[in-house]
């Protein structure tokens, strides 16, 4: 598949760029945080997004979706990361839809799937137990109910869940068999917030963006909300999240070349010494090395999302490199647009911290550099 | 792909059937049986000759050149599937020489007729072999500042001076040269570019060695050497807008110069395995080397996907985007980078220079790591190449000090 985008690409690509400038630009992320919004995510933005299909543009037509890829859903989330948008794209369309996507029967994806695309329930996936991201990781026990409805009862807690306390719905990865840490014995389960026993506490995290602590104390849940197969949850576990390591990659890209560009913009301009300040050399070789960083960003990004579309066995590993290199480069990039600016650049008057504090929630998110780099050698053999 | 392509696609692969050598379809390692040509050729395999020679024949050492000068006449598309032919045959390069690579390019679109007609089929059939006569010592970013000069008399240009860093001057029959032509003229303007017989009386060279042992370059030396007239390519000032369409042509093929010997060949996790062991995990039992690799391979990746994301955009009529000018930079730090991971990882072993207790493959790559140290200086630095970027690519303005030169 190509790197050059096509032309209903391209249209898609302005179309997000516009919308993102026009509906949530980083004023709309400020008014959220600034005005203590009870959810840290406009609904009514979402249902703009879904109106104009994006929650279903990698879901199959006969849900309700536009039966696109993986490859336009990544232009969308670019365009929303350069404004630092807030968005449910991650815990409801690409981790928990993907879930049912992949691995739902017929009647869950029928009830769940066009609700997605519609945007009218929003889901979160309640996977992480640690303080870093660990795939495999699950100490949640889901076990076999006492009741003789063949239902599941589930106990644990998990601590960083994307929009955990907006969701409508949860995909809840718990264990019912097998030691801790061990691939098999995994399943997945859908949870409505309102069962019994299901508490979710925010957090208010550095970014201003959405994460919350979900506990689960004796919820139960009914043999029918299984999602999948029990004890083979792993299958639809790993690729789900290679979608979303993917899909959050994306997203970085945008928020890099924006901080990137920003950057240039006040080289050009703040002028010391008599000169613009981009006209010192010790700047322009760190700016020229970022805009390297950059583009070996956007090809694996690029790449990667082709992957997914083309069904490629390769998207592991893709998934990873992406992951470690965005990770990086985020958080090197909003340094450096940080420490260009100068003191303007400490200020929360400009946006240019934001960009540093999202690099920093959004390179630990499904996991930081180091973990992908260890992924990735260990997926090379190595 | 059309039929008329496909039909191509055979005869080239017939062609390669008939007349490459087995021998020549394996992988070249050492650098003696690189086939550089020129009239004084060293050919220490058999097969070689053979191969370059028919190659030539067909205009196939030099693809796309007009078939009026020896070259193949191919459009890019054809081209491209004798490439793609070769290549999946594992072919040898059939030719190696600055002639096809740097002086070609640019004679075909600043020579005169006389002059394509005079030079250009010894280039494709490899019967001349070229040297860059660029840098000065007092030269080297800042080329313009060269000082050689070449005053005219009567027919011939009088040429006194020296230039330094000349790879292969002398084993080279000719070498297209970097002249000031007018010393009265502002520093890039009165510069010519002009073609000299190294055997002309006055010209002496001296070989420097390398710090890898190897000694491919020299210092060059002109006293009173009489050039003819006629072997100035363009205009007497129009040296240096050549020299630069040849430097472009120059930094495309370093930082993608490939043979058997390219970091990129090298798998840094079997040397891995081989030097730091693994664990039960089948993981290499060195936390933070293996780190280090994982960190490489991956860059390598990233690049490669960069380069085919280029060359896509280029077939697509898109031309080539902002991202060419990082490639001789990325290329070349990225294979330092793994040079010094190969060498880093064989401890002791990656330290030997000659003799015995080493393996032969030790040897070369302590050799090749040194060499690599020298991809991001030669061809314009690093340095230089960040310059350029920051300049046509991010647009930054010039040092009013006139710092940051390209
Ligand atoms: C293996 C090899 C083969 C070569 N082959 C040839 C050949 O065939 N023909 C030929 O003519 N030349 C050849 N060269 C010469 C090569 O082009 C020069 O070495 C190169 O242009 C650098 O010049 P210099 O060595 O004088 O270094 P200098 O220009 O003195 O540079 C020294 C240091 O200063 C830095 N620097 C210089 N200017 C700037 C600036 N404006 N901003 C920031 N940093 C700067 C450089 O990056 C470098 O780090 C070869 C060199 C090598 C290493």
């Amino acid at each position: 598949m190509s790197f050059v985008l096509t032309e209903e690409q391209t249209a898609l690509q302005r179309a997000a760029r516009e919308f993102a400038n026009e509906r949530v630009p980083t004023t709309h992320l400020r008014a959220l945080r600034d005005g203590n919004d009870a959810i840290g995510l406009s609904r009514e933005r979402w249902t703009e997004m879904a109106e104009l299909g994006w929650p279903g543009i990698v879901l199959p037509e006969e849900h309700g979706g536009l039966g696109l890829g993986f490859a336009e859903l990544g232009l969308v989330l670019q365009a929303l990361g350069r404004t630092l948008a807030p968005h449910a794209f991650l815990s409801t369309v690409v981790l928990s839809g993907s879930a049912i996507a992949l691995g739902s029967d017929a009647r869950q994806k029928h009830e769940h799937l066009p609700k997605i695309a519609s945007g009218e329930r929003l889901f979160a996936f309640a996977h992480e137990e640690r303080r870093r991201h660990a795939r495999h990781h699950i100490a949640t026990r889901a076990v076999a109910s006492r009741e003789a409805n063949g239902g599941f009862r589930i106990d644990g807690e998990k601590s960083f869940v994307l929009d955990g306390h907006v969701a409508d719905m949860f995909v809840v990865v718990a264990r019912t068999s097998g030691d801790v840490d061990a691939r098999e014995g995994l399943t997945l389960f859908l949870v409505k917030k309102t069962l019994p026993g299901v508490t979710t506490q925010r957090l208010s995290v550095v970014d201003a963006r959405n994460a919350a602590r979900v506990h689960l104390a004796g919820v139960e849940v009914a043999r029918a909300d299984v999602l999948g197969h029990v004890g083979r949850g792993v299958e639809i576990l790993d690729r789900v999240l290679d979608r979303a390591t993917i899909a959050l990659a994306a997203e970085m890209l945008g928020g890099i070349e924006e901080a990137f560009e920003r950057t240039l913009a006040h080289l050009k301009t703040r002028r010391q010494f008599g000169v613009p300040i981009g006209s010192f050399q010790a700047l322009k070789h760190r700016a020229a090395y970022m805009f390297c960083e950059i583009e070996l960003s956007r090809s694996i990004v690029m790449e990667a999302l082709r992957a997914i579309d083309a069904n490629r066995d390769d998207v592991p590993m893709l998934a990873s490199a992406a992951k470690a290199r965005l990770s990086d480069v985020f958080l090197q990039v909003a340094g450096e647009a940080v420490q260009m600016h100068g003191g303007v650049g400490v200020t929360d008057e400009l946006d240019i911290g934001l960009f540093l504090k999202r690099a920093r929630v959004a390179q630990l998110t499904l996991g930081d550099a180091a973990h992908h780099r260890d992924r990735f050698a260990r997926l090379g053999g190595y | 792909m059309n039929d008329e392509l496909e039909t191509f696609r055979r005869e080239c692969a017939a062609f390669i059937e008939a007349k490459c050598p087995a021998s020549m379809r394996t992988p070249l390692v050492r650098e003696d049986e690189e086939p550089w040509g020129g009239r004084r050729p060293v050919f220490t395999h058999p097969d070689t000759k053979p191969w370059m020679d028919a190659m030539a024949e067909r205009g196939f050492t030099a693809p796309t050149w007009p078939r009026e000068y020896g070259g193949g006449g191919l459009d890019e598309a054809h081209a491209r599937v004798l490439e793609d032919e070769l290549r999946r045959a594992g072919c040898r390069p059939a030719l190696k020489s600055f002639g096809l690579w740097m002086l070609g390019p640019v004679l075909l679109q600043y020579g005169t007729e006389a002059q394509k007609q005079a030079w250009i089929p010894g280039i494709v059939r490899g019967e001349t072999r070229w040297c860059q006569g660029y840098s000065e010592p007092g030269a080297g970013s800042d080329l313009a500042s060269l000082q050689t000069r070449a005053v005219l008399d009567g027919d011939a240009y009088v040429v006194d001076g020296g230039k330094v860093w000349t790879s292969h001057a002398d084993k080279a029959d000719y070498m297209f040269c970097l002249v000031r032509t007018d010393p009265s003229a502002r520093k890039h303007e009165g510069i010519g570019f002009l073609l000299i017989d190294m055997r002309a009386p006055g010209i002496t060279v001296r070989p420097i060695r390398l710090i890898s042992g190897a000694s491919p370059f020299c210092e060059t030396f002109f006293d009173g050497v009489r050039v003819p007239r006629a072997n100035l390519v363009g205009r007497p000032g129009e040296g240096w807008t050549i020299a630069k369409a040849l430097l472009s042509h120059e930094r495309a093929l370093i930082s993608k110069m490939r043979d058997a010997r390219s970091s990129e060949d090298v798998s840094l996790e079997a040397l891995a395995r081989r030097y730091l062991g693994t664990d039960e995990s089948g993981a290499i039992d060195h936390p933070s080397l293996r780190d280090r690799i994982a960190q490489a391979n991956l860059d390598l990746l990233c690049n490669k996907l960069t380069m085919r994301r280029s060359e896509e955009a280029v077939r697509a009529g898109l031309g080539p985007g902002p991202e060419t000018s990082m490639f001789k930079l990325y290329g070349t730090e990225l294979s330092k980078r793994r040079y010094e991971l190969m060498v880093e990882m064989a401890g002791f072993s990656g330290l030997g220079w000659e003799g015995e207790g080493f393996e032969a493959d030790e040897l070369v790559r302590t050799r090749s790591w040194l060499r690599s140290r020298a991809s991001s200086i030669e061809g314009g630095s690093s340095e230089i190449q960040l310059n350029v970027i920051a300049k046509r690519v991010l647009g930054l303005p010039d040092d009013p000090h006139g710092r940051g030169r390209e």
